[in-house]
């Protein structure tokens, strides 16, 4: 057994330094007739076994890394340089725990405090903590946060939110007694969030661009919302947009969560992600979650902590902001490490190289008969209306293998208006002749 | 003596990023962008983002001089009590990596996922077998989204009855996790004493439970490393007056593959994927918290989960799709996956009896610290522990050395300290766990270090601790000024002049 390095001598060594005749008498405190009950499970396996094993399982999936894929809905297939993988996969990053012992961490805390400036940075914010499990629970965090800033119990969740999101909004809040206040899927764009707030509104959700691709001046509802005490939680699901447009906080946003994948990060069938959480510096007091700091050492120098402790649970137990722990620490590097890599003029290339090419997908999948683009405006995702229901299309692209895009049925399985809807996201890994074949598959599917 | 450069030999200084590059500079070419006219509806961005530039060479450079400051698992021994830092397997970041498993998309057709759908579905079947319980929902995030899953379902359950109950008892060794759980789920807290041996004082549990008492949360193994000896008068107490037990399974690793938490009366545990089941920790993730149910609380399980009726895997997305009454859904996607890939190739490649023998020799090298130890130090409680030993202050009395001197001169001697002040019912708590994947050598040369501090420490050496560490890359850290003057970010000087 390969990860075992005791064999029977040092066992028996070590027992008899201990002054027990076995193994067993150490578990004396385990009740009578429970130990070691049988459990019908295999036997160990060679490292090769496994690796075949798990060949065989992929092996029936289709791999969105071997085929044209336009699917996005909150996660982005994109281009993670290779330096990025082989950075997070040095042992002293991988295997390392929280950095409570500061002075043998001050990698991991330095590359923190890092990935909390470029978060600030992107988002426009002036703070970040150094992550979350996800977007989504970034974003039910936000909510709570809020409503303890705002000392009220409404939230108030846009119809552009990603449907998941708000669920998760929803069942944060249903356990804290809080109030949630959704509006219908705003597929058309027509929505009015603010004629939906009151004076028992802590704050009001909404994501740009929206799930359906939208771009939103958020600027009015900023001031709606301040004007009644309200804070404004704007939502960013793929972080790339950050780099060409205007950034939420400079739009008047008072929290920012976000989804960071996009950045270092693979799909991974939907997690491991990293949830990122920004806000203005006056309520870091109520942030859930880590925050990295800088300091001194006792000879002066600069140096890094976790700090603000005093709001989370090892310290304030049942007073805690939020029961987090465990966060996103690795993902938060890889994030760190691409942004690093792309730098300020990478950052804006790739963004205009995602809108480009989605413009241009557009453009062809408007000249199908029968399709019509439902947006005004969009960065690398954007919404098809189609002759038909959207799922089963998607279904005959996936056997003609090309991953088409995500029906929006499935992110809005109640809603019957989203049926012939189809959501459509291009990054930059979509070459032309990816293009080409969505618009073969998409029209010969609609034939079909 | 100073060095000209600042830097120690290995011991490298590195600016931060933001100090480094100039702006027309990036590591990642792309290529040109075609010129299509923009979609942006006038909201493009005015302002530069304020981020470096720098060239692959350089950038490569500066994360492999930060991860030198770094200690870890790989590198040597890391006690760290309840946090079971045991080896990770380069196999797991591997299999995490394949195509048809790293790349794919959660919302990709289902009938193009079976594989992950059944990865998904086997790492629940091994930790259904291993935990002896019915169900088992797999999308939390980490051991704490556990602990809320796990209530919610709880909360759930008696919301249905009719019957929401207000109290959540709570003993006071339990991790702070457990507290700010409950109140998360709208609960009042309630400590519950230990009594002298460490395990919860089960007269104050039974005067304290009553018909309001909606859950108790007990880890077992608990953390003080011992098992909780009256585990099943402890579950009939909470059943009798209908209260459910949630059991913190962070410390499942003593136990795995011997005793299964559901023979023990658990109703809901959590098992932190990132400790039994060798996923790494990453600097402080991420993790993957899967909670085991009962038949009583499955029907509560959040949404999504994976449904297996012998016509292929399908997956149950929302609460109107589902034949049980959700607690609702918790996570953006499914879960992580990518955690679950790496922890089946563990459980796979331990197999049952592996997952057996590695709690068996996790419990064998704590008992062994602490045997070769309790001389020197002094063990906060008597009889076998579990899979970490715990000492406390008390052979430090009069030394003016305290607990976290201690620790940092162990720093010195270059091993990660153990767990300090946790348990918060021992004063200066010293909480060492070794894990299985500690060879004797490796202890006996940690075992030596600790007694020769011990020495050092009562012979009244209070120099050595006071001003340790002294050959890390940065000295003890003013934590009282980081946090009265908080500074969470770069500006640039300008900035952080005018601020001043
Ligand atoms: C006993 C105990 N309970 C709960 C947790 C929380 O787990 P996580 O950090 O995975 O959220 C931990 C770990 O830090 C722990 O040691």
């Amino acid at each position: 057994m390969r990860y075992l390095p005791l064999n029977d001598s040092d066992r028996r060594a070590m027992l008899a330094a201990i002054g027990v005749a076995d193994a067993d008498a150490l578990f004396q405190d385990v009740p009578a007739g429970v130990l070691d009950r049988p459990i019908a499970l295999p036997a160990h396996q060679d490292e090769l076994s496994v690796e075949r094993a798990f060949q065989r399982l992929a092996a029936l999936n289709l791999a969105p890394s071997s085929v044209p894929c336009f699917l996005g809905g909150g996660l982005y297939r994109h281009h993670v340089p290779a330096a990025v993988d082989h950075l997070i996969q040095r042992g002293e990053f991988l295997t390392a725990y929280t950095p409570y012992q500061p002075e043998l961490a001050q990698g991991t805390l330095h590359a923190l405090f890092e990935f909390q400036t470029q978060v600030a940075m992107l988002t426009g914010m002036e703070i970040a903590n150094a992550s979350m499990y996800d977007g989504a629970t970034a974003t039910a965090e936000a909510a709570m946060m809020a409503t303890r800033i705002a000392k009220r119990r409404r939230i108030v969740v846009s119809g552009g939110l990603h449907p998941h999101y708000g669920d998760v909004v929803a069942t944060y809040a249903r356990f804290h007694g809080l109030a949630v206040e959704r509006l219908a899927g705003d597929w058309q764009g027509i929505e009015d969030a603010a004629a939906a707030v009151d004076g028992a509104t802590a704050c009001v959700i909404v994501q740009n661009p929206d799930v359906f691709g939208r771009i939103h001046d958020l600027t009015p509802l900023a001031e709606t919302c301040h004007a009644c005490g309200i804070l404004l939680i704007a939502v960013v699901t793929e972080a790339v947009s950050l780099g060409l447009l205007r950034s939420p906080g400079e739009m008047g946003a008072d929290i920012v969560a976000g989804e960071g994948q996009s950045l270092g990060n693979a799909t991974s069938f939907g997690g491991p992600t990293v949830g990122l959480l920004a806000a203005r510096e006056t309520f870091v007091r109520q942030m859930p979650g880590r925050l990295a700091g800088a300091t001194r050492d006792v000879d002066g120098r600069r140096g890094f902590v976790l700090t603000l402790s005093t709001r989370e649970q090892h310290i304030r137990r049942d007073k805690a902001t939020s029961n987090i722990c465990t966060n996103s620490g690795l993902c938060a590097l890889a994030f760190s490490i691409h942004v690093s890599l792309l730098g300020e003029a990478g950052m804006r290339r790739l963004a205009e190289l995602n809108h480009a090419r989605a413009v241009m997908a557009a453009q062809r999948l408007a000249e199908i008969p029968g399709v019509a683009v439902c947006n005004e405006t969009f960065f690398n995702e954007f919404t098809v209306a189609l002759p038909c229901p959207a799922a089963p299309v998607v279904e005959h692209m996936a056997a003609a293998g090309v991953l088409g895009g995500v029906p929006l049925s499935r992110l809005f399985p109640e809603d019957p208006l989203m049926t012939p809807l189809l959501l459509v996201a291009v990054t930059e890994t979509a070459t032309d002749e990816d293009i080409d074949r969505l618009v073969a598959t998409l029209s010969a599917a609609l034939q079909a | 003596m100073a060095t000209f450069s600042g830097n120690r030999g290995l011991q490298m200084e590195q600016p931060l990023i933001f100090e480094q590059g100039s702006p027309d500079r990036t590591a990642v070419d792309l290529p040109d962008v075609p010129a299509v006219g923009d979609r942006l509806g006038g909201l493009k961005r005015q302002q530069p983002v304020g981020l470096p530039g720098l060239s692959e060479p350089e950038v490569v450079r500066h994360y492999t001089r930060l991860s030198q400051k770094n200690y870890c698992i790989d590198s040597g021994l890391y006690p760290l009590g309840s946090c079971t830092m045991k080896h990770n397997p380069r196999l797991n970041e591997k299999l995490a990596r394949l195509p048809g498993i790293g790349d794919l998309h959660p919302l990709q057709p289902v009938s193009t996922a079976q594989g992950a759908l059944m990865i998904i579905d086997a790492c629940a079947r091994w930790l259904m077998a291993l935990t002896g319980m019915p169900a088992v929902a797999m999308s939390p995030g980490a051991g704490a989204h556990g602990e809320f899953v796990g209530m919610a379902a709880i909360r759930a359950a008696h919301e249905d009855r009719g019957d929401a109950r207000r109290r959540v008892l709570v003993p006071e060794s339990a991790h702070g996790t457990n507290p700010a759980t409950a109140v998360a789920c709208g609960y009042a807290v309630e400590p519950i004493p230990a009594n002298r041996r460490g395990r919860v004082d089960i007269g104050r549990l039974r005067a304290a439970l009553a018909p309001d008492v909606a859950a108790i949360m007990v880890t077992n193994p608990n953390t003080c490393g011992l098992f909780e000896t009256d585990i099943l008068d402890i579950a009939a107490a909470a059943h009798d007056v209908g209260a459910y037990f949630y059991c913190d399974g962070a410390n499942f690793n003593a136990i795995v593959g011997r005793v299964r938490p559901g023979d023990l009366g658990v109703d809901a545990m959590h098992i932190n994927l990132h400790k039994t089941f060798s996923t790494p920790h990453g600097g402080g993730g991420p993790g993957s918290g899967p909670v085991v149910l009962s038949a009583a609380l499955a029907p509560y399980a959040p949404v999504p989960y994976v449904v297996n009726e012998g016509d292929g895997l399908s997956l149950v997305e929302y609460a109107a799709a589902s034949d049980g009454k959700p607690c609702g859904r918790i996570k953006g996607f499914h879960g992580q996956f990518g955690m679950f890939v790496r922890a089946l190739a563990y459980m796979m490649s331990m197999g049952s009896d592996g997952l057996k023998q590695a709690a068996t020799d996790a419990v064998i090298n704590a008992n062994y610290v602490m045997a070769r130890l309790k001389d020197v130090m002094t063990p906060s409680f008597d009889g076998p522990c579990m899979h970490e030993a715990l000492f406390d202050d008390r052979f430090l009395k009069g030394s003016e050395i305290t607990t976290l001197d201690f620790a940092k001169a162990l720093i010195d001697e270059g091993y990660h300290p153990m767990t300090v002040y946790f348990p918060l019912i021992v004063p200066g708590a010293m909480l060492i766990e070794p894990t299985e994947t500690e060879s004797r050598q490796s202890l006996d040369r940690f075992i030596d270090v600790m007694r020769a501090l011990a020495a050092r420490a009562v012979a009244g050496d209070a120099e050595r601790f006071r001003n340790a560490p002294r050959f890390t890359p940065r000295r003890r850290l003013d934590e009282t000024s980081a946090a009265r003057h908080p500074v969470l970010r770069w500006r640039t000087p300008a900035v952080d002049r005018a601020a001043e």
